[in-house]
């Protein structure tokens, strides 16, 4: 036993010798170079992540360490456009590098905004408190060199601090021109007590992309976040959102995955405020058989009378493979902690799979907390019913698709941002607009 | 309109014989009836003649306006102006009645190479035919029959009928848990579409819908047959003296 734990922990060093030289830790100023040396300390200490972790049982590492990223080939439609004729200001990067051009002036009434690599100039800075903070406390019980990975070396990125409600959302467009791109962007946002921002990201960052989040919202304040990411077949995405939630809260965070060929999309939470709701959804669009998608959860209840809610549906086709890991930690004295976590997919043929680990973990004796998961076909019923009117096959069955995934669209607040989204699937799947 | 001749259909799955030699003739603009007892047949009837999976025919033929119904797809043959109303009307979660009638008609149409119906059009043609059968604006709103009380359900077959304008319906045991309210409502619905162009076939356990709507022939189906034809006096008398005697005599 003690070998064998010897000998994983040499693979993950190993791993980490080898994706280690092409990075490299950009210039800063005192804080963020004291951050970037804290994260490289950690992940010194951890390595890298290999298949033989538990935590990728489901979803092989592989593409994110090693060393250069797999080609990945431009696609005409990357999905960008889906928040068309929404009010937001917009900033854009392109390939990792923020494109000033295509980018709204960085000025939103009740928040400020900047770039991360332009506030790690400066030796003190508010998001200091925060940068590489959170993604720490996110290692503990659950290692994710990865988001330490990015802490060290992630180039750029936003810096948001929102004081009031912000005046529109915050758009952030991926955009890509390069096939062999490999991207390291880290954003932090920070919520003011009563204050409320919204952030939409679309696209893919990079061919490869590590992405890092870290969201605290304090008392009474609220974070809304929606995104669509790259539906470029080939791109490879590997996000953490870490966020920390005080008193009577709101974090909501939807993600719609239209595909690519791999995705792993980790969602950190931890309540720590009395009163506070977290709600994290996931629609997924998996069609081939090397698409794969992962989303992995982790709420921590840590607080009184909190309550988090984790709705994911996936639509799997021709061979995809989907997987759902959410975990629901409940500490002691976390009492009246409601949480629910619900995981379906849809599997259209045979050859595709969907891999389910619900987990719950409660130290606290007055709680209520459910879960489910479920692997079903198309309701053969229905699907006579809607022909009998007249509807094609192809067509009644992307009915019922659409109908599958609204559930998890739902859980996005916004009506506008929750049609957008719903447009942009109808889009896809060829079906018209709703009346 | 529609010719049913010699049909034997059996059980996709067992070996089974349902449809045993069904001979029927629906003339165009008329409205017909089959009565039976449970197990006579009557419902596999209108599945085989829509279309759905799980059953085989092995001897005969079914056809509209010489249009080969048993051919053809399921969708392909509502396009061509068959209509099943369902005895059990599915429920669709997720899906709004709106959306799922506009996609129905505008399927239909772009199969028949007629230009899609516009939005607006539509809508105005929608709510005013919602109307009549008593359906609001929260109903059509609603996923398909999710939440539809029997009668709603009922009642959104043939709003649906309505809007789809079949030219050969057919309705499965539609009477089966109305109350006498809703069977007018559901009654008064089917008669206004009742016209020179279009046929019925009413298939149904009892007499009393047929006071409603009112037939032009009655059929009784026994053991995977037409036994008996006659006018709207046969329903009476199996209303009064029930299957039995009929039975009997084809014994």
């Amino acid at each position: 036993m003690a070998i064998k734990r010897a000998q994983l922990k040499q693979q993950k060093q190993d791993a980490l010798a080898a994706r280690q030289p092409a990075l490299s830790m950009p210039e800063g100023g005192e804080w963020i170079t004291a951050a970037r040396k804290d994260a490289a300390g950690r992940l010194d200490a951890m390595g890298l992540p290999i298949r033989r972790d538990e935590y990728w049982k489901y979803t092989r590492p592989d593409a994110f360490t090693s060393a250069e990223p797999v080609a990945a080939a431009l696609a005409e439609d990357a999905g960008t456009q889906v928040f068309e004729g929404v009010d937001v200001l917009t900033v854009v990067f392109r390939d990792g590098a923020f494109d000033a051009d295509a980018s709204d002036a960085l000025a939103l009434d009740g928040v400020e905004i900047s770039r991360l690599a332009d506030a790690a100039q400066a030796d003190i800075h508010w998001a200091k408190d925060i940068y590489g903070a959170l993604e720490t406390a996110g290692q503990d019980p659950v290692e994710r060199p990865l988001a330490a990975l990015n802490t060290a070396y992630a180039t750029d990125g936003l810096v948001i601090r929102a004081t009031g409600a912000a005046a529109k959302p915050i758009h952030v467009v991926y955009e890509r021109s390069s096939d062999t791109s490999d991207v390291v962007l880290h954003h932090v946002i920070k919520v003011e007590e009563g204050a409320s921002v919204t952030l939409l990201e679309t696209g893919a960052a990079g061919a490869r992309a590590n992405t890092v989040t870290e969201v605290t919202v304090a008392d009474t304040a609220a974070f809304h976040h929606v995104r669509s990411q790259g539906r470029d077949q080939e791109r490879q995405l590997l996000t953490h959102m870490f966020a920390r939630l005080g008193s009577e809260s709101t974090f909501k965070s939807f993600t719609l995955t239209p595909n690519g060929k791999m995705t792993r999309n980790e969602c950190i939470l931890e309540l720590t405020g009395d009163d506070a709701i977290a709600h994290v959804a996931g629609a997924l669009m998996a069609d081939g058989k090397d698409v794969h998608q992962d989303d992995t959860i982790f709420i921590t209840h840590d607080a009184v009378n909190c309550e988090s809610r984790q709705v994911f549906k996936k639509v799997l086709s021709n061979g995809a493979t989907g997987v759902f890991q959410g975990k629901i930690l409940v500490k002691q004295g976390a009492q009246k902690t409601d949480g629910y976590q619900i995981s379906q997919s849809l599997l259209l043929d045979e050859d595709s799979q969907f891999l389910a680990k619900p987990e719950l973990e409660i130290y606290a004796d007055d709680v209520a907390c459910s879960h489910g998961s479920t692997s079903g076909a198309i309701d053969e019923d229905a699907l006579y019913y809607l022909r009998a009117r007249g509807v094609p096959k192809r067509k009644a069955q992307d009915l019922m698709v659409l109908a599958f995934l609204a559930e998890a669209v739902d859980e996005i607040e916004s009506e506008e941002l929750r049609e957008a989204i719903l447009r942009r699937i109808r889009a896809w799947l060829d079906l018209e607009d709703d009346l | 309109m529609l010719e049913i001749k010699n049909l034997h259909v059996k059980l996709e799955d067992e070996d089974k014989q349902i449809l045993k030699g069904l001979n029927l003739t629906v003339e165009t603009g008329k409205v017909h009836a089959i009565m039976g007892p449970n197990g006579s047949g009557k419902s596999t009837l209108s599945y085989v003649l829509s279309g759905r999976d799980g059953y085989e025919v092995t001897e005969g033929s079914a056809t509209m306006d010489g249009f080969d119904l048993l051919e053809a797809e399921t969708e392909e043959r509502a396009a061509e102006g068959l209509f099943l109303a369902f005895q059990y009307p599915v429920e669709i979660p997720g899906v709004s009645n709106m959306t799922f009638l506009r996609t129905a008609l505008n399927a239909q149409r772009k199969a028949r190479g007629e230009e899609e119906m516009s939005a607006t059009d539509f809508l105005k043609m929608v709510r005013e035919k919602a109307k009549t059968l008593k359906i609001d604006g929260d109903m059509l709103k609603r996923p398909v029959n999710m939440g539809f009380s029997g009668g709603e359900k009922k009642r959104n077959e043939i709003l649906q009928m309505a809007v789809l304008e079949p030219k050969m319906c057919i309705l499965d045991e539609t009477d089966s848990g109305l109350d006498v309210d809703a069977m007018k409502l559901v009654s008064d619905g089917v008669n206004a579409l009742r016209s020179e162009g279009r046929s019925f076939l009413v298939i149904t356990h009892y007499q009393r819908l047929l006071d409603h709507i009112v037939p032009d022939v009655v059929h009784i189906m026994a053991n995977g047959r037409i036994i008996k034809t006659g006018g709207p006096e046969l329903a009476l008398e199996v209303e009064k003296n029930g299957y039995a005697d009929l039975l009997a005599e084809n014994a």
